[in-house]
Order: C-alpha cells, then sequence, then structure tokens
C-alpha cells in the first residue's frame, strides 16, 4: 500500500515536471534573454558591427526594427550595426527600465516606452537623452504633437510610432441590415440615430464601451478638444464637456443601443470574439487597432470600412490622436551618437515612416509620406478594410489633436479603470458628474495639486 | 642534537595550516552558520533596512530627497483601506478554509474505509506544483463571463443565469480564495496527515472501549492532538494570505473593477512601479510588515505558545 502510494506521488510530479521541460525546449531559436518573449539578433555578423541593445513591450515592432537595420547596414557599410532585439511582456519590460533607470545600470541602447508610461520616465531627471539636434529639421513635416507628448522642458525624449489618429470602424453588413448608409453618419446626432436602427432591427448594439480601459471615452473628449490634463496642467477631468461625454455614452447603454465589451476592453480574447461574431456594429478606435482586427477578427474581412468619427459640433473635429510609442535613447548607452543617429534614421526618415505603414499598419507620424505612391501599394490592410484607407486619414489630418501628457496621467488612468467606470457602467451606483468629480479629488489628494 | 631539536620543536608548535584551521572547535561552529548569517545580511536585513529608509524619501533619479513622514501621512486613503479589507476578507476565508477542509479530508484519507486513497492523496496534491499564474489563466478562461463559459455552463445546468465573474465583488473574491485553496488543499492535508501518523492508536481504542462515537473521538482526541500542526498551518495561512498578489494579478493584472482584487502588496505594486513611487510603495510596505508582526504575535499569544511548561 505504502509503495504504490509513493510511486503515484512520484510519476504525477515526473509528469509535471517533463510537461514543464517540454514547454520550455519548444521555443527552438527564439529563446535567449530569461524572461523574453522573443528575441532576435538583427543585422550585421561583421566583426567590427557595433552592438546595440532593444527593448520592446511589442513583439510586432521588432519587425519593424529588422528592416530598418537591413537598410542602415546597405547605407553605411562602414559603420555596420548590430541590433539585439529583445520583446517582454508589458508591465515587465516597463518595470524593468525603471529599475535599470532608476540603479544606474542594465538599460538597453533603445526602449520603446508606451504612452500610458512614458510620464514615469520624465519624473525626476530624465535617464534618457534627448534627440532634439534630429527632431527640429524635420518637425514641419511631422504632426508635432506626436514629439510634444514624449517631451519635457523643451527636449525630445520619445520617437513617435504612429499618429493613432481616432477613426469609426463600421461593421457594413450589419449597417446594411439596419438599412443605414454609413456615409450619412455626420454628426453624433445621426450616430446615435443610426444605433437606435441597428438595436430595433439587428441583434447586434451599436457600439461596445470599455469599462476597464479607456479608449471607448479618452479620443472622444479629446475631439472636442477637451483632456484629462489641459495645456497649462490643471487637472480637468471633472469638466462640462468630460461629464457630458460620459452622460451621452451612458446613456447609449441605458438605452440599449450599446452595452459593455466583453472582457473589459477592445484587448480582451472575450471581445475579440464578440466582434468577430458580429456582436457590434461599430467602435472609436484609433488607426493602429487595424492589426488587432487582420490578426484577431478574421472573419470580419472586408466587411469593415473605415470612416471619420461622427462629430459632435457643426465645426467639430472628426479625429483625435491616441495612443503611442515613444522610442528612446538611454543615458546608459555605450554608443549615443550611433544609437541617437540610427533611432532618427529609423524613426525620422521618410522611408522610415513608409515602413511604419507597410510593416506594421500604422498610420505614420510622418504627414508629408501619406499622399505617397510607395503608401498606396496593396497591402493586408487594404484587402481587410477597403482601398480607401488613408482618403480618411487625409480628410481629417488638420483634426487630429493629440492627447496632453503629464506625470499624472497613471494616476488618473487607475482612476478611470477602477472607479469611474465602473461605478457608472456597471454598478450604476454614480451618475458620471458624480464619479468624475470624485475621482478629480482623488487625483488631487493623491497628486498633490 | 640538531635533528631532534627540530623535531621537538615541531611538535610544540605545529604548523599552521586550512585543514587545522577548519578543524578547531572555534572556526568550525561559525563557518557552519556563516551560509546562513550572510544570506540573513545580504538578503534580509539590508533590503529591511533600505526599504524602511526608502519609505521616508522621494525617490526620482538624481533627486531622491528625505521627505520625512509625508509618505506615511497619504497611506490612511480610502484605497489603502480598500486595499486592507479585501485582504483581511481573503486572509480569513482562506485560512478557516484551508484548515477545516485539510483536517476533514486528512482523517478520511488517513481511514481505512477509504478506497483508493493513494491515488486522492497524489490527485489533491497536484495542484501544489503547478504556477499560480499558469493555473489563474486556466481559472480565467473557465469562468469567462460569456454564457460559453465553463463555469457559466455548469451553473446554466443548475438553472442559474451566466455570473460575470470577473466584475462582481463576491465573484471577484470567490475567484481568488477558489484558487488559492484549490492550489494550497493538497499540501495542508499533508501536514495534518503527518500530524495524524503521531496521534497513537490506542487512545482511539481506549475511547472505543468507553464507547466513543466517531464524532467524539474527532473532537476529543483528533483535533487536541493536532494543536501544534494546525498553529502553524494557521500561521503560514496567514501569512500567505497577507501578502497574497499572484491570484488577484492573474485575474486582473493591475487594475479591477471598484478595486475588487486590490490586495496590500497589488497596491505597493502599483504605486511603486505602475506610478513610479517607490518611497510610498516602501510605506506601505512597512505597514503591511506592522500588520503581519501583530496579527501573528496575536495569534502566538491566542494559542498559548509562549506559555512555558505545556
Amino acid at each position: 500500500m505504502k509503495k504504490s502510494s509513493l510511486y503515484i506521488m512520484l510519476f504525477s510530479m515526473l509528469f509535471v515536471i517533463l510537461a514543464a521541460c517540454g514547454k520550455g525546449g519548444g521555443g527552438g531559436g527564439s529563446e535567449g534573454a530569461e524572461g523574453a518573449d522573443k528575441t532576435a539578433v538583427i543585422g550585421s555578423d561583421a566583426e567590427d558591427a557595433t552592438e546595440l541593445k532593444f527593448w520592446t513591450f511589442q513583439e510586432v515592432h521588432i519587425k519593424f526594427y529588422e528592416d530598418a537595420v537591413k537598410r542602415w547596414n546597405e547605407e553605411f557599410p562602414d559603420r555596420p550595426i548590430k541590433l539585439k532585439a529583445e520583446a517582454y511582456p508589458y508591465d515587465n519590460m516597463h518595470n524593468n527600465l525603471l529599475l535599470a533607470l532608476q540603479s544606474g545600470t542594465g538599460a538597453p541602447d533603445i526602449v520603446d516606452i508606451e504612452v500610458g508610461r512614458f510620464p514615469n520616465y520624465l519624473k525626476g531627471e530624465p535617464q534618457l537623452l534627448p534627440m532634439n539636434e534630429y527632431v527640429e529639421p524635420v518637425l514641419d513635416q511631422f504632426i508635432e504633437s506626436r514629439f510634444d507628448i514624449y517631451s519635457k522642458d523643451g527636449n525630445y525624449y520619445g520617437m513617435p510610432t504612429h499618429v493613432g489618429a481616432t477613426v469609426a470602424y463600421y461593421n457594413k453588413e450589419i449597417m446594411d441590415q439596419a438599412g443605414v448608409d454609413i456615409d450619412s453618419i455626420v454628426t453624433w446626432e445621426d450616430y446615435v440615430a443610426a444605433g437606435k436602427k441597428v438595436a430595433e432591427s439587428t441583434d447586434s448594439k451599436m457600439l461596445a464601451l470599455e469599462s476597464m480601459d479607456w479608449w471607448s471615452y479618452w479620443p472622444l473628449i479629446k475631439q472636442q478638444g477637451s483632456d484629462f490634463y489641459d495645456e497649462n496642467g490643471e487637472l480637468t477631468l471633472a469638466n462640462e464637456t468630460n461629464t457630458k461625454t460620459l452622460e451621452s455614452l451612458n446613456g447609449l447603454l441605458k438605452d440599449g443601443i450599446a452595452e459593455l465589451a466583453p472582457g473589459g476592453e477592445y484587448h480582451a480574447e472575450e471581445f475579440y470574439g464578440y466582434m468577430n461574431d458580429g456582436g457590434a456594429a461599430s467602435i472609436l478606435m484609433p488607426m493602429w487597432y487595424m492589426s488587432r482586427f487582420t490578426d484577431y477578427m478574421p472573419d470580419l474581412k472586408g466587411k469593415m470600412v473605415i470612416r471619420p468619427m461622427p462629430k459632435w459640433t457643426e465645426d467639430g473635429n472628426r479625429s483625435a490622436g491616441a495612443g503611442g510609442t515613444g522610442t528612446a535613447v538611454t543615458n546608459q548607452s555605450e554608443h549615443p551618437d550611433l544609437a541617437k543617429e540610427f533611432l532618427a534614421y529609423a524613426k525620422l526618415s521618410e522611408e522610415g515612416n513608409i515602413a511604419l505603414w507597410e510593416v506594421l499598419g500604422f498610420d505614420p507620424p510622418m504627414w508629408t509620406v501619406w499622399e505617397s505612391e510607395a503608401m498606396k501599394k496593396d497591402n493586408i490592410y487594404y484587402q481587410y478594410f477597403g482601398s480607401d484607407i488613408f482618403n480618411t486619414l487625409v480628410e481629417v489630418k488638420d483634426e487630429i489633436d493629440s492627447i496632453n501628457m503629464n506625470e499624472n496621467i497613471p494616476v488618473v488612468q487607475e482612476q478611470l479603470f477602477t472607479n469611474v467606470f465602473n461605478n457608472v457602467y456597471r454598478s450604476q451606483s454614480q451618475t458620471p458628474e458624480e464619479a468624475l468629480k470624485e475621482a478629480a479629488e482623488a487625483v488631487k489628494s493623491n497628486t498633490g495639486n | 642534537m640538531i635533528g631532534r631539536t627540530a623535531a621537538e620543536s615541531e611538535i610544540v608548535k605545529p604548523k599552521w595550516s586550512i585543514k587545522s584551521f577548519f578543524l578547531s572547535k572555534k572556526v568550525v561552529p561559525y563557518v557552519f552558520v556563516a551560509p546562513f548569517i550572510l544570506s540573513f545580511l545580504f538578503l534580509f536585513l539590508y533590503p529591511l533596512v533600505s526599504g524602511v529608509v526608502l519609505s521616508f524619501q522621494s525617490v526620482l533619479p538624481g533627486q531622491t530627497t528625505f521627505i520625512g513622514l509625508s509618505n506615511y501621512e497619504r497611506i490612511l486613503n480610502p484605497t489603502f483601506f480598500k486595499a486592507l479589507s479585501n485582504t483581511t476578507i481573503y486572509v480569513v476565508l482562506t485560512t478557516s478554509l484551508l484548515t477545516i477542509f485539510p483536517i476533514i479530508l486528512a482523517v478520511l484519507l488517513n481511514s481505512k474505509f477509504t478506497r483508493f486513497a493513494d491515488l486522492f492523496r497524489a490527485a489533491i496534491f497536484i495542484p501544489a506544483l503547478t504556477s499560480t499564474i499558469v493555473a489563474g489563466v486556466i481559472f480565467r478562461l473557465m469562468f469567462g463571463e460569456s454564457e460559453d463559459g465553463l463555469a457559466n455552463t455548469v451553473i446554466g445546468f443548475l438553472g442559474f443565469d451566466p455570473v460575470e465573474w470577473r466584475f462582481g465583488a463576491v465573484s471577484g473574491m470567490f475567484l481568488m480564495v477558489l484558487l488559492c485553496s484549490w492550489k494550497w488543499l493538497g499540501v495542508n492535508i499533508l501536514y495534518f496527515m503527518a500530524g495524524l501518523a503521531n496521534v497513537p492508536k490506542e487512545l482511539y481504542e481506549a475511547a472505543e472501549m468507553d464507547g466513543a462515537g466517531v464524532f467524539h473521538k474527532f473532537r476529543h482526541i483528533t483535533i487536541p492532538l493536532l494543536k501544534p500542526i494546525t498553529i502553524y498551518v494557521v500561521t503560514i495561512s496567514i501569512i500567505h494570505g497577507f501578502r497574497m498578489y499572484e491570484e488577484s494579478y492573474v485575474f486582473w493584472q493591475d487594475s479591477s473593477p471598484g478595486n475588487i482584487g486590490l490586495t496590500i502588496v497589488g497596491y505597493i505594486y502599483q504605486q511603486g512601479f505602475k506610478m513610479n513611487d517607490m518611497g510610498f510603495g516602501a510605506a506601505i510596505g512597512v505597514v503591511l510588515m506592522i500588520i503581519i508582526f501583530i496579527i501573528s504575535i496575536a495569534q502566538l499569544v491566542l494559542f498559548g505558545t509562549f506559555k512555558k511548561g505545556e
């Protein structure tokens, strides 16, 4: 009896251990650095190649640098580089970077930092290198505001990855079923009226709202010229526009025109499945969300169309810039000049910006390339969304205000994700006005201003 | 003469060697305790002290300054109390579940009437070998909010409406407690079974002769004799509960609706890393340490561990 129990124990342990090993060993050549999702050594094998280390939180971004390193090494054969790119999970990478910069050792040469976390790295004395010498000469060819969100005291630290122009994604099939002509939706009233039709005549809702993220809210208030903080850094979280917008969205929810996004956010597995099955007829999201459609919602291919956002007033904006990744050179780089020059080459050149579209499907921050021939070459995004993507973008080019960033944004984010959306949409324990006022108080007491 | 003197002097003054150094009774004890002392100093005492120092600072690159007690002044806010109450409820639930069930199951598994006891023993222990994160990801899928989720399908059979597990305060707590209990049940059963092995059979036989039933034997023999094990299990469950973090992280990452999943350690992480406010995070950590210390002492006093001669 005793012996058999021992054997069962041992075998079950063995099974578990073997299963664990099997998983570890299966990764093949893509492993390397501990804990990294993906590691790639890109570029020249030549001995004189300078090695630069790059961290990102988004595996897809590595593809862009593969392309950039290749072009660099062809163009400057006398200064070859070898880029050691490592992708880590979001939290993991930002925390490692924070500790590395805090302690003065262990940081990479170049790093991708997400816009929501960027303010953390600008606190105190930024441990990143200013890129002004490369940014200033070309600034007028770019959507300027995309540099402002990664800057402090007139120094530009982060190089933008996209504009993040927010657009409306409509599911044409559902809209046709409801008898709504998408192009007739111009104002927010039109949008709500169309939503009523959709809710009445189809099984879908017009819109899905995020309760644990801010994409269904932030772009909408930015579009109306409001934000969480104004240009002078004053907290405007509970101002009239923000309250009214939250009330409108909550109204859609109450009238059955919208519902809460399954999984609580647009990046949840549950949401991808729901949207793919035609759960909602539209969402308002930045351009960079295109790649989520192509990757996770294959059944909607050819059914989705991209249009400007409905405007709130007669002369209101039809888009807003949201989200972002700023790429920066750290002060721990052993080759700061080379790292900066390469980063500028990758992100601030015309070829680089075309590559942002071709490789990643992002709307490049250099607007001068938007109408170039290279942008019209067929790719998976045109095949998915139709050929008029950039017409929409060019149309709203001057209406893309960008978000105001400062070091308190993470605190605001916390309040919205945990309290505001939950208390208003889900538990309905507070009115939009109460929730925003309380959040604003909490932010003030937390940040001391 | 000369040779003899040399031999004599060798006897009088033995050559110093590494071997004799390590064999010396004065040195050896220090050599043996050195690994513990060193790891204690570098991995425990140093972080502890610097953590306490950090809690009085505002920590930013190039601008670290002492700011007195202002980190501590900010601690008593609604979010902290929410975290504290979540953690306390979690500790009470997990500690009671993980003490009561393992005792009952250990007695059942130990009974000669239970068939396939070995199989159950192994099966119940296996979850302890998995990582909380891996198991949690599976739990998250099982408790998805859609009607097709495993848990919702099961309660659907029983005639209940689907539940949005991750979005309600009660169901959220249920998920965390369930994950923790599932994982640690087997380990605690092992402790209690080891304790049961030390209970003399004669006591039961004597009790049976006196006409004691199953329940009386359990109440008056098993429970009192398992007391040392119970104290141990309760203590580690409480400490484990207060430093809980993974069970919450795996369901909601770093922000949960209405903070239903926020624990004290989660709050430290959120403030320290997400808000880049290391000083404040450290101050919460110090408060947590004090709380655990007080509760552990109180509990040991209640159980009478400090009384001599028992």
